[in-house]
């Protein structure tokens, strides 16, 4: 019996240990950052953020979602900086009182992906929505985010302008994967599917089987981010000092030439396009 | 497949040279299902033991209910642990959001229903053998469910084993919870995860080798440090 009682205590004791260890670190000044895939799986946060940190001593926390999650993850207070890509929603937010301080950083682009055998024979156009309607004209594979992120809302902007409805498009050339940039992409390779993707996922990007770029350089393909902070009125937890540190240090120089020195294999992914007064 | 030789010699490589960043990576996996293993088993043994003793009305249903949930999908408890800590939501004060605190939670979720019903059917098979000698001692019931987990611990150990398995493997609750932030509440799976999102099969297939290797590993310790103490202490 005794034995037991002893056991039991160590136990507790034990875990009182793991659990303080696990807290010690919550000391530290940080933030935490709703942000996109295509920034973290990019490897541009690898980069820029340590930069920040040896500047400011704040540690910066970034949970990688969808657009549409991190904007969520903002609204309900649970993040102090929200830094994503669809300027129509980021508007709404900032129009609903959510985020403050929203500032436009950085544009990358999109491109079309597709087999080396090109069913659809979009390869080399420049024209975007014309290799849309070729896709949707042979009923070739097209793979989806399907996520409501930033990606899949470019996506969707473009079907409406090449005039096709996805929705009733039927055949199941048009698949919905639901999930990320990446596993998308794994899902095109395996399926030899055409896929609309940002420039920095594809180059990181290594089980590209027969996929190939085909379509770039199209103007409707630029992809803006803009930065902002979650409302402190409405959350009053948010760390607005850190925050704002943040915010000011990418639109600045310094923070704007960390982000057009990242390259992979010497080509450069993210444009800084940071202009005073650019907010919404 | 050359992927899966690749994983393996990459995974060797990993194991042999034994970078930083991974031994904090398999640090935190440790660190959050271990304790979440402690916490969910001070709760699970006792209920367990409790259910297979006490009689009162509904208790059926409530083992139909606790055996129900050693099915619990992680990601639907992910997301309602996700909503608890939101800052908008009931427990946002906390600020466990993102941190390996709310991923802990959530595996004390998923991990004590499956520790609770494996002991239960244990001291259940306990109580039938020994019933009529713990009355003769005339024991209180808290003193009967303390002898029972006590001589049944060898068998227990294996619902206790159960829940790490379970912590250790599953990436949909804590993904959610913990938001897979690097350095920070980044995890073994979540860690897979995010290289298969990559594309980066190999090492997400390796970074599988490890953790299957560090289960194992377990594992045996843990039948080893049971056959042992069977030995010396003659049970």
């Amino acid at each position: 019996m005794m034995l037991n009682h002893k056991s039991l205590l160590g136990g507790a004791v034990a875990a009182m240990l793991v659990l303080s260890a696990t807290m010690a670190s919550a000391q530290q000044k940080f933030i935490v950052i709703a942000s996109t895939t295509s920034t973290e799986q990019s490897g541009l946060f690898g980069h820029i953020l340590p930069r920040f940190t040896q500047k400011t001593g704040v540690e910066v926390r970034v949970v990688a979602q969808g657009t549409g999650q991190a904007l969520k993850t903002g609204e309900n207070g649970d993040a102090d900086v929200v830094f994503v890509h669809d300027p129509a929603a980021e508007k709404k937010f900032v129009e609903a009182g959510h985020g403050v301080e929203h500032r436009q950083v950085m544009y990358n682009d999109f491109v079309i992906v597709g087999p080396k055998g090109d069913p659809a024979k979009i390869g080399g156009s420049k024209d975007v929505v014309d290799a849309y309607k070729k896709i949707a004209a042979a009923k070739a594979p097209f793979a989806s985010r399907g996520d409501n992120s930033g990606t899949h809302a470019a996506e969707l902007r473009l079907w409406k302008a090449a005039g096709v409805d996805v929705k009733t498009a039927g055949a199941g050339w048009y698949r919905e994967t639901g999930s990320g940039m990446g596993p998308t992409l794994n899902t095109a390779s395996g399926m030899n599917a055409y896929a609309l993707t940002d420039r920095g996922t594809w180059l990181n990007f290594k089980n590209r089987g027969e996929l190939t770029i085909l379509v770039e350089g199209d103007q409707r393909l630029f992809n803006q981010y803009g930065v902002m902070l979650v409302n402190p009125q409405k959350h009053p937890h948010v760390k607005v000092a850190e925050g704002r540190a943040f915010i000011d240090w990418i639109t600045s120089k310094e923070g704007q030439d960390a982000i057009a020195a990242y390259k992979i294999n010497g080509e450069q992914l993210f444009f800084p396009n940071y202009k005073p007064g650019s907010g919404s | 497949m050359t992927t899966i030789s690749d994983a393996f010699l990459l995974a060797l490589q990993m194991m042999w040279q034994g970078n930083a960043e991974l031994l904090s990576i398999i640090g935190l996996s440790l660190r959050v299902s271990l304790t979440a293993v402690v916490i969910g088993s001070t709760i699970g043994l006792p209920l367990g033991a409790f259910l297979a003793l006490a009689r009162f009305p509904g208790r059926n249903a409530f083992i139909v209910l606790l055996n129900a949930s050693m099915g619990l999908p992680p990601v639907v408890v992910g997301l309602i642990v996700y909503l608890l800590l939101s800052r908008s939501g009931p427990l946002g004060p906390l600020s466990w959001l993102f941190t390996p605190m709310g991923m802990i939670v959530a595996q004390v979720v998923l991990i004590t229903p499956i520790v609770g019903a494996l002991a239960r059917q244990t001291v259940a098979d306990l109580w039938t053998e020994y019933e009529e000698q713990l009355r003769s001692l005339g024991l209180t019931p808290l003193r009967a469910i303390a002898t029972l987990l006590w001589d049944g611990r060898f068998s227990l150990s294996t619902a206790v084993l159960a829940g790490f398995g379970r912590a250790i493997a599953e990436v949909g609750a804590i993904i959610i919870v913990g938001g897979n932030i690097a350095g920070y509440t980044r995890t073994m799976t979540t860690a897979i995860s995010l290289e298969t999102s990559r594309g980066d099969l190999a090492l997400a297939m390796a970074l599988g080798i490890v953790l299957l290797t560090i289960a194992i590993a377990i594992n045996t310790g843990a039948s080893l440090l049971n056959s042992f103490t069977r030995k010396t202490q003659g049970a």
